[in-house]
């Protein structure tokens, strides 16, 4: 499906031509900036922009929920991978200190810091986890061509309203600073754990990109009826 | 108006459709429907509280007075700033000798020691990116109350920007909390997060929601009137 404007003074579109009355579900306001389009088939691989202010009002991918479940799976086990095998090992004055991610958040654990640790393990283990855990749950079962799993819709709200608070990848870019900060000071050992990590950003970037929330939403919508 | 993006639609005469509207973009509200902010679905009258597709509530009253949120927000986010800036970031114990250092301290460090790249990354996350967040966030919030009608596309090119690029500034406080991990030496070294760390983490959390609160829509419906 896909925008093309609705305008009253245009002949092109609704006046010479009678046309049918548009249904609610042939059209959709750009969540955005309001202007209104009219819905048509969109072919595979294309992308629907808004008119006016440009947003991406559809972008469909065949095959995309089954892909979207699978990259979300992989997260899951990537993320299991990265919070239990060692991430980084430092070695410096004979002394040798191996942290796992979980050290990394509990570092803030003790005194007036415990509020930032559990903030910081919120944004890169369980928001993160909380959305492709919702993710799975809510498209697993559309992708499988049956009816939205209870609850779907508040579930799907939650998993976008998570979206800007998982902060998996600004924490990679916070452990490339880092390391360069102690590369003077000590010997370092990247562990499979940071691996695992750089692999869990790629994967949820890629899932993102093949997300179509308008697509998502519509078919939550035929499939409730 | 911005035909060239009709090209996706891969149908010619869709292409001429869109041509022949080039002047005024119709919206629901002026074709007396609701459109959902969230998933954009259009609800005719009467209309439901809540969206029919995706549940959010239609006539939000918090979306109604989004400046005040706005602005509370930013203020909220502006005054755990201070803090940020004043108080030691991170706390280095070298051979039983402490030092503390801010923000700023830590990127001079950087700079002293010729890593300029991650200077200038610290930099640009912690200084450059929150600052310039207040300073487009008041912008975008006078814009809508002194009811600014031109530059709409480059006012929602801006929030745009200040939506995605917000959250990138909590790279100082991941940054702390590996060092904090890592550096635990016990005598030769150990590093330890300073106050700071949580009053910044607030303030990237509150600027954040203000931008969340800010509803782009508003950008657009002074120039709808015209």
């Amino acid at each position: 499906m896909t925008g093309v404007p609705i305008d009253p003074t245009s002949d092109a579109t609704n006046r010479t031509k009678p046309q049918p009355r548009l249904r609610d579900e042939d059209m959709v306001a750009c969540p955005t900036c309001d202007a209104l389009h009219r819905l048509t088939d969109l072919p595979d691989g294309a992308r629907a922009r808004c008119v006016r202010c440009h947003t991406t009002l559809s972008a469909p991918r065949r095959g995309a929920m089954t892909r979207i479940v699978m990259l979300a799976a992989t997260s899951m086990v990537l993320m299991m991978a990265a919070i239990f095998f060692p991430f980084l090992e430092l070695t410096a004055a004979g002394i040798t200190q191996r942290s796992s991610i979980m050290d990394v958040v509990l570092v803030f654990a003790d005194g007036p810091f415990v509020g930032l640790a559990l903030a910081v393990g919120a944004l890169i283990i369980l928001l993160p986890l909380a959305r492709f855990l919702a993710l799975i749950y809510v498209l697993a079962p559309m992708a499988f061509g049956s009816r939205p799993a209870r609850d779907a819709v508040p579930v799907f709200r939650l998993a976008e309203a998570l979206k800007p608070w998982s902060m998996a990848e600004i924490f990679i870019v916070g452990v490339a600073v880092a390391l360069i900060k102690v590369a003077g000071l000590a010997t370092l050992t990247i562990g499979p754990a940071f691996w695992a990590f750089v692999l869990l950003v790629v994967v949820t970037t890629l899932k993102d990109t093949f997300m179509c929330r308008l697509t998502i939403w519509k078919t939550l919508e035929e499939r409730s009826k | 108006m911005q035909i060239d993006d009709m090209e996706n639609l891969g149908r010619t005469q869709q292409v001429a459709a869109a041509s022949a509207v080039a002047h005024h973009v119709m919206t629901a509200r002026e074709a007396g429907l609701v459109g959902c902010a969230n998933c954009g679905r259009v609800h005719r009258a009467p209309v439901p509280a809540n969206c029919l597709r995706c549940g959010r509530p239609l006539f939000d009253r918090a979306r109604a007075r989004s400046l005040q949120y706005v602005w509370s927000w930013l203020f909220a986010g502006l005054i755990a700033y201070i803090p940020a800036n004043l108080y030691p970031m991170l706390r280095t114990n070298t051979l039983g000798s402490t030092s503390e250092s801010t923000i700023l301290e830590g990127v001079v460090e950087l700079i002293h020691h010729g890593s300029y790249l991650v200077a200038a990354i610290v930099f640009v996350a912690s200084i450059a990116i929150p600052i310039a967040k207040f300073v487009a966030i008041s912008y975008l919030a006078i814009g809508i109350q002194q009811r600014k009608r031109g530059h709409a596309h480059e006012r929602h090119k801006l929030y745009e920007v200040v939506e995605f690029i917000g959250r990138w500034s909590m790279i100082d406080v991941f940054v702390v909390a590996i060092l904090a991990a890592l550096v635990q030496l016990d005598f030769a070294a150990t590093i330890n997060p300073g106050i700071a760390a949580i009053s910044f983490s607030l303030s990237v959390a509150f600027t954040m929601l203000s931008a969340q609160s800010f509803d782009p829509k508003a950008i657009w419906r002074l120039t709808d009137t015209t």
